[in-house]
């Protein structure tokens, strides 16, 4: 008896790590394309806006005579994503990671290469989007969005002449009224951009002085937050915080009558892309390159690009009349400024996939941080 | 037995809290804007997104099927085995069924549903399945982070109930299986209620475990609603929140009269047998 | 005619039981295993104790006010600050629950039912969305402030502090604490209670000396069923604490997104044995006053 149970133990402990790779090769039969998104980051018809996936159900139909079932189902973070899709316990035919998050699972097999034949509206992509860090071969991802962290600051309670740069966010005038990010990637960058350093180093003492830096700002914090941002700075809660162009524009439109949200990009700062990409595992590769590219149409895309708010990288978006209108003129600024160096700009600045020693210590300096 | 007005003071008091943060749901569902702080303006707007809202109705109907089938197994299956845990003799094994019922609790819900799910994709390679997770993982999970509230909830009604009860239903010629449903089951009653009401709570208000378990296409409203990551929660869910809050108001209202025609018809019927003695 | 009933009922629980221990045994106790073998190995799967060694000795720096630095012990510090925290919520839940518990059960049978569902009804709504409606009350400028400050009070900090994670932990226990003391006095004799009123005790002491022993079953579960969920609990104090500092549950949530699930299985281990250890020794001395228990 006991020996059968070591047997067990043995097969069991022998086999686990193997558990961790891989995928299955069952078809799930039929036209069915299971596609795995963030959650409110598609248009999905509501106010009357329109409905991404409907709409290609639909199209699909008219076009190919067949019917096609989209299942659609989301996630909250890049790291739920990541660990539901690694697995293998399950498989998804259409993905929309962030940049970093690409890096990784490419690194690690676990995306397949696209065939731009079936996608022919990539060409409406914009070159700057070519060769970026994540995917420098342009094989696995398509951007979807795109944004860059800027600083949103309430102008009745900060003056005008304090708004400059990552100091904001440092400044002891407004103690008790700042916002840091909850994550330790982010709240590391902001510190790290204010002191110039490398945001993607694996020497530790760069961290270490980032660490100090923030364990010097955090009794000036009135929390760490990630979306509760929205409600603190549209209630006046709180009055200075760091987030996504795209999601500023959120922000003001539901505004307090005494809240006046201003934003501005301090010098160096973190750009992200979050793109589409086809898991190595998918079932239905072809109908989900297909679908990619009714994505990157002029309809969807502007549609999406309106409902989140954040920018676009299709020509067929930012180059439309109609879209540029309903934007206005101030939005666009900030939504899209000078593209020319984006490539750039983002290799320079952007959060890079860091290896595991590396987001191993910053987690431990976050606790640090966290308990000071 | 009618209640002290120091009772009913107390008693409002409690109501009161843990109804606040429903009063602000129900509230900021009739908000204009999307906010949860600032009140701009009355509107039934995320009422009318809600019911054409596919995906979150859906997720309702999910959430429900999924909560409905737990509870009864959980229930059925605790019930069970807390009857078997209290007439067990032998002290050691029943210290260690206790121990093993209070894991599932104290595991962090993160732990709980990542072990899970290598379980179940261990258990899936091992037959040669390709996707291991479906609604039945799903099921299964909340079924084991259900069972404890139910055993603990019907344990100590085990224990405070008169042993000599059902032996002395046997004395009288009962089999022990109707001595067992005509005296120990209406005993354990308010516990087993109050278990399957908590499994039912736990189970639709589950996101970790649920998260981890589930194969594609079958999303709850936890799910739907913890997902919203980069823009802040949709208030149609607060409008959604608002109409749960009044269909189960209604309900309890509705099952309340029932009772009360039945109690009055019980009643009149006894009445009626005295009348013709 | 006795043996052969002894034989009946045993063979009786015997099938009764089989269906949870076995369902325990797959659904528990296997990935138990898994949980264990993860917080003994590293990347590579290798066995290791580093896991082990770096909850109870990684320590961190901590700024004094004064501008000097002390050593802590990290993990040790933040567990038994959510042993605290929980084992506060837990003693609040128990001193706000047990006089609704014994009310209701006092009440007509009809109150009972509907006082029992309405304690129930606001755990139905989303949990994120209850804990976002907290916020919205406890805020600066949220709407219990807003009354403080109509009334001529003094606006009070809420939000981010203790007090708060608190708060929200009694709200989204308490029901767990008054259902199981509830369902414990709900069948208790009336004649009991005017008995011991008829041989002089007065309402004070007939609560302490008759009731209170009565019902220390379900003040164990729900002891058990509020304390061990609060210790591991993380998004209250994300969202209540605005963040600001970290339970046990957060750690694990932190070391998992950190792509390090090793060391999260390790803390989650650790505080396993911690907490059963924990509640054998609160079943141990409730199990002596209900009469040298079970």
């Amino acid at each position: 008896m006991r020996k059968k149970w070591m047997a067990l133990f043995a097969a069991l402990a022998m086999a686990l790590p193997l558990g961790l790779a891989g995928c299955g090769s069952v078809s799930s039969g039929g036209n069915v394309l299971n596609v795995y998104n963030w959650g409110e980051y598609i248009s999905d018809g509501s106010e009357g806006t329109y409905d991404t996936i409907r709409e290609f159900e639909k199209w699909y139909e008219q076009t190919y005579g067949q019917k096609v079932k989209v299942n659609y189902t989301t996630f909250a973070s890049n790291e739920d994503m990541y660990s539901k899709l690694a697995s293998g316990a399950v498989s998804y035919d259409v993905i929309i990671p962030s940049d970093y998050m690409i890096a990784r699972m490419a690194q690690e097999g676990m995306l397949a290469p696209l065939n731009f034949d079936n996608i022919p509206n990539y060409q409406y992509v914009d070159e700057s989007f070519h060769g970026l860090y994540y995917d420098p071969e342009n094989l696995y991802s398509i951007p979807y969005t795109y944004g860059i962290v800027g600083i949103i600051y309430n102008a009745n309670v900060v003056d005008e002449a304090d708004a400059q740069g990552w100091d904001l966010m440092w400044n002891e005038k407004y103690a008790g009224d700042i916002l840091q990010y909850n994550n330790p990637r982010d709240a590391f960058g902001t510190a790290m951009y204010k002191l110039g350093l490398d945001v993607n180093t694996t020497d530790r003492s760069v961290w270490e002085q980032a660490r100090q830096e923030l364990v010097k700002q955090k009794p000036m914090l009135d929390g760490l937050v990630m979306d509760e941002i929205f409600n603190a700075m549209e209630a006046g809660e709180s009055a200075i915080g760091s987030y996504y162009a795209g999601d500023y524009f959120t922000m003001v439109d539901n505004q307090a009558d005494n809240v006046d949200l201003q934003f501005y990009y301090p010098e160096r700062t973190n750009y992200y892309v979050d793109a589409m990409c086809i898991p190595a595992c998918a079932q239905n590769k072809e109908l989900a390159e297909i679908f990619i590219n009714f994505m990157l149409s002029e309809d969807a895309a502007i549609a999406n690009a309106e409902y989140t708010y954040y920018a676009s990288p299709n020509r067929l978006v930012y180059e439309n009349e109609d879209y540029r209108e309903e934007m206005g003129e101030e939005t666009m600024e900030i939504l899209y400024p000078e593209l020319g160096n984006f490539a750039d700009q983002y290799n320079r600045y952007a959060y890079r996939n860091l290896n595991d020693e590396t987001l191993g210590y910053i987690n431990d300096l976050w606790e640090n941080v966290k308990i000071n | 037995m009618k209640m002290k007005t120091s009772a009913k003071i107390y008693s409002a008091l409690i109501f009161l809290f843990l109804f606040a943060p429903i009063a602000i749901l129900l509230l900021f569902s009739f908000n204009a804007s999307k906010s949860l702080s600032v009140m701009s303006g009355f509107s039934f707007k995320w009422y009318a997104e809600l019911f054409q809202d596919v995906n979150t109705l859906k997720a309702v109907r999910n959430t429900l099927i999924l909560a409905v089938t737990a509870t009864v197994i959980a229930t059925v299956m605790g019930t069970a085995a807390a009857w078997g845990i209290d007439r067990m003799r032998s002290r050691w094994y029943r210290r260690v069924l206790n121990t093993v019922t209070d894991i599932p609790m104290i595991n962090p819900d993160i732990i709980t549903g990542i072990s899970l799910m290598l379980m179940f994709v261990f258990v899936g390679r091992f037959f040669g399945a390709a996707t291991s997770l479906s609604f039945w993982t799903m099921l299964a999970a909340h079924v084991t982070f259900c069972l404890p509230y139910v055993i603990l909830q019907v344990l100590p009604k085990l224990q405070q109930m008169d042993k000599s009860l059902p032996e002395a239903a046997m004395d009288l010629g009962c089999t022990p299986l109707r001595a067992f449903f005509k005296v120990e089951l209406p005993e354990m009653m308010p516990g087993i209620v109050t278990g399957a009401i908590m499994a039912f709570t736990l189970s639709m208000d589950d996101f970790v475990i649920t998260y981890f378990t589930s194969g594609n296409g079958f999303q709850t409203l936890p799910i739907h609603i913890y997902s919203m990551t980069k823009k802040s929660v949709s208030p149609k869910m607060y409008a959604l929140a608002t109409i749960i809050f009044f269909v189960t108001l209604a309900l309890l209202l509705v099952s309340n009269l029932v009772d009360n025609k039945d109690s009055r018809k019980l009643k009149e019927m006894k009445k009626a047998l005295k009348g013709r003695k | 005619m006795r043996q052969r009933k002894l034989k009946g009922s045993q063979s009786g629980y015997r099938a009764a039981l089989a269906p949870y221990s076995l369902w325990a045994m797959i659904f528990v106790l296997v990935p138990l295993v898994f949980v264990a073998y993860y917080a003994f190995t590293d990347n590579e799967f290798h066995f290791t104790t580093a896991n082990m060694a770096k909850f109870f000795h990684s320590t961190s720096s901590i700024l004094n006010a004064d501008g000097s630095t002390r050593e802590v012990h990290t993990y040790i510090v933040i567990a038994l600050r959510s042993l605290k925290l929980a084992a506060i919520s837990t003693l609040i839940c128990l001193l706000l629950g047990y006089p609704i518990a014994y009310i209701m059960s006092r009440a007509q049978e009809k109150t009972q039912k509907i006082m029992m569902t309405l304690i129930m009804i606001p755990m139905w709504m989303n949990f994120l969305i209850r804990t976002y409606a907290w916020m919205t009350i406890m805020q600066d400028t949220g709407i219990l402030n807003n009354m403080l400050a109509a009334l001529g009070l003094h606006r009070i900090k809420l939000i981010g502090t203790e007090t708060a994670v608190v708060i929200g932990m009694v709200y989204d226990f308490l029901p767990y604490m008054v259902l199981p003391i509830y369902s414990i006095m709900a069948k208790m004799d009336d004649k009991l209670l005017e008995a011991a009123r008829d041989l002089g005790c007065n309402s004070l002491s007939v609560l302490r000396r008759v009731v209170f022993p009565l019902s220390l079953p379900g003040v164990v579960s729900g002891v058990t069923m509020v304390l061990i969920p609060a210790v591991s609990t993380f998004y209250i104090s994300q969202k209540l604490g605005s963040g600001k500092f970290l339970l046990i549950g957060d750690v694990i949530e932190g070391q998992y997104a950190a792509n390090n699930f090793h060391f999260a299985a390790a803390i989650a281990l650790v505080m396993m044995v911690l907490l059963l250890a924990v509640m054998a020794l609160f079943k141990y001395l409730t199990g002596h006053r209900m009469n040298g228990g079970k």
